[in-house]
C-alpha cells in the first residue's frame, strides 16, 4: 500500500523579490515497508519536505496524499487526527515532554487520540518493550542517555497503529554506535512493522539503511539510488579487491 | 591487506594446515576479503624461506602443518606497531577524475560528482545490509563491513566538500579556466603508487 505520495509538490516563501522555492516540483512516493532515505546539504528542502508530508505545512503547490487520502480535501481536525494516528514524528533533539516518564510521553498520542488511559499506557510499554526499554519506563527524560531518549522517541512515533514515520536528522546528536541503533529501529519497523518511512538525513552511513536514497538540492530530486542487490553480490569468491 | 601477516597471526595460536589457514582466514574477515588456495601456499613457502615459519617435513601435500618459529613471532609483534604508510596521499583515480572534470570545458563537474556519490551510496547500501543480516552476531564481519562504510562514508564526505567548494567559488566568480595549469607545487608532493 502506498502510505505517502507527493505529487509536483513545490513551496514558496516569501513575495517578490524575496521569493524562496524551498521546494520545487518534487514528486516521491513511498510504499508500506520502504525506508526511504533524502539527502542533501543545508538549505537544499530536506525539512520542509518533511514537514509537507507530515501536514504540519501546506505546499503551494501540488498534491500530498498519505495513506491514500488527499490531504488537501481536509479539516484541521482531520488532519490533526491523522497525525496523532497515522504519523509518526522524531527530530533530531527528542521533543520528549520532561515533565513525562518515559512510558507517558509515549501513550500520550493515543490519550489524546480518545484512547482509555490504561489502554493507551499498555500500547506504550509495549511499544518500549519492543525497544528494549523496558526497564526504562517509568525514567523521566533527563534520567535517560541521549541514545534512550532517542529511542524513547521512536516508539513514540511507532505506538498503535501509526503507519508513516518522519524522521528529521534522527541521529544527529548522537554518536555513532546509538546512531546505528536508530536506524536499525526505523529499517526494522518499515520492515517488521509494515511501517514507510522518510529519514531526512546529511549522513550517508545512515542513509545507506534505506532501501532508496534520494537526492535533493535547491528543492529539487535530483538523483536518487537504484533499489540496492542483494548482500551476496560483495561476497562473491574472486571479486576484485 | 597483509596475507603474510595474517598467516602469521592465524599460526600464533598453534600449528595449522595450509587449507584450515585459509578458511579461517575467510571466517575471520567475515568472508569480506576471500583468499584463494594458492595464495595461501605461496605465501607459506615465502615464510618458510625467510624463517618465519618452519613444517614438519614428515608430509606433504594438504596435510602438511605449519608452525610459527620465533623470528616470526618477533615479525608479528613489530608489524602490529608499525602504522601504514598514510603520510603521502595515494594515487587516487576519484580524486583524478574529480580534478579533471572541474577544468573539462562542456563537463559539469556537479554531475560528474553526483554519478559518484550516487554510486557510493549504492555501494554502502549493499555493505549495510550485510550489517543487517547477520553482522550483530559475527563481531569480524561487523568490523570489516564498519571499515568499508567509514572508508567510503569518507569519500562521500570528500565528495560534499568538493561540490560545495566549486559552488562557492563560482558564485565568488573564481573558476580556474580550463587553459590554468596545474600549479607546479604539487609535483612536490608524494604520490603512493
Amino acid at each position: 500500500m502506498r502510505m505517502l505520495e507527493l505529487q509536483r509538490v513545490s513551496k514558496v516563501y516569501g513575495l517578490g523579490a524575496a521569493e524562496v522555492h524551498a521546494l520545487d516540483r518534487v514528486t516521491l512516493s513511498v510504499d508500506e515497508g520502504a525506508m526511504v532515505a533524502v539527502m542533501g546539504p543545508s538549505g537544499s528542502g530536506k525539512s520542509t519536505l518533511l514537514t509537507i508530508a507530515g501536514s504540519l505545512e501546506e505546499p503551494t503547490e501540488g498534491e500530498v496524499r498519505v495513506r491514500g487520502a488527499a490531504l488537501a480535501g481536509m479539516s484541521r481536525s482531520d488532519k490533526a487526527r491523522l497525525r496523532r494516528r497515522t504519523i509518526g514524528y522524531v527530530f533530531q533533539d527528542y521533543n520528549l515532554l520532561p515533565g513525562l516518564t518515559a512510558a507517558e510521553n509515549v501513550s500520550l498520542p493515543l490519550e489524546l487520540d480518545g484512547l482509555p488511559a490504561r489502554k493507551a499506557r499498555a500500547a506504550g510499554l509495549a511499544a518500549l518493550e519492543e525497544l528494549g526499554l523496558a526497564e526504562r519506563a517509568e525514567r523521566y527524560p533527563d534520567e535517560l542517555s541521549g541514545g534512550e531518549r532517542q529511542r524513547v522517541a521512536i516508539a513514540r512515533a511507532v505506538v498503535g497503529e501509526r503507519r508513516l514515520l518522519l524522521a528529521d536528522e534522527p541521529s544527529g546528536a548522537l554518536d555513532s554506535g546509538n546512531a546505528e541503533a536508530v536506524m536499525r529501529l526505523v529499517h526494522d519497523a518499515c520492515k517488521n512493522g509494515g511501517m514507510a518511512a522518510v529519514v531526512v538525513t546529511h549522513d550517508a552511513q545512515l542513509a545507506s539503511w534505506a532501501d532508496r536514497v534520494v537526492f535533493l538540492r535547491d528543492g529539487r530530486i535530483t538523483d536518487q539510488t537504484a533499489s540496492a542487490p542483494g548482500p551476496e553480490s560483495l561476497l562473491t569468491p574472486g571479486r576484485p579487491q | 591487506m597483509s596475507v603474510r601477516h595474517a598467516l602469521l597471526a592465524l599460526l600464533s595460536e598453534g600449528p595449522k594446515y595450509g587449507l584450515q589457514l585459509r578458511e579461517e582466514f575467510e571466517a575471520r574477515t567475515g568472508e569480506v576479503w576471500p583468499l584463494n588456495v594458492g595464495q595461501v601456499y605461496t605465501t607459506l613457502q615465502r615464510l618458510e624461506r625467510d624463517g618465519l615459519v618452519e613444517s614438519e617435513d614428515t608430509d606433504e601435500g594438504p596435510q602438511k602443518a605449519f608452525q610459527i618459529t620465533e623470528s616470526g613471532a618477533a615479525e608479528l609483534a613489530e608489524w602490529l606497531r608499525t602504522p601504514p604508510d598514510l603520510s603521502s596521499p595515494p594515487r587516487d583515480e576519484l580524486v583524478m577524475k574529480v580534478l579533471v572534470a572541474i577544468r573539462l570545458p562542456g563537463t559539469d563537474v556537479h554531475e560528474v560528482i553526483q554519478e559518484h556519490r550516487r554510486y557510493l551510496l549504492q555501494l554502502m547500501q549493499e555493505w549495510t545490509r550485510i550489517k543487517e543480516s547477520g553482522a550483530q552476531g559475527d563481531l569480524n564481519l561487523a568490523l570489516a563491513v564498519d571499515a568499508e562504510l567509514f572508508r567510503l562514508d569518507s569519500v562521500v564526505r570528500w565528495l560534499d566538500a568538493v561540490d560545495a567548494r566549486v559552488r562557492r567559488a563560482a558564485a565568488e566568480g573564481n573558476v580556474q579556466p580550463a587553459k590554468a595549469p596545474l600549479p607546479k607545487q604539487r609535483r612536490h608532493i608524494g604520490v603512493r603508487g
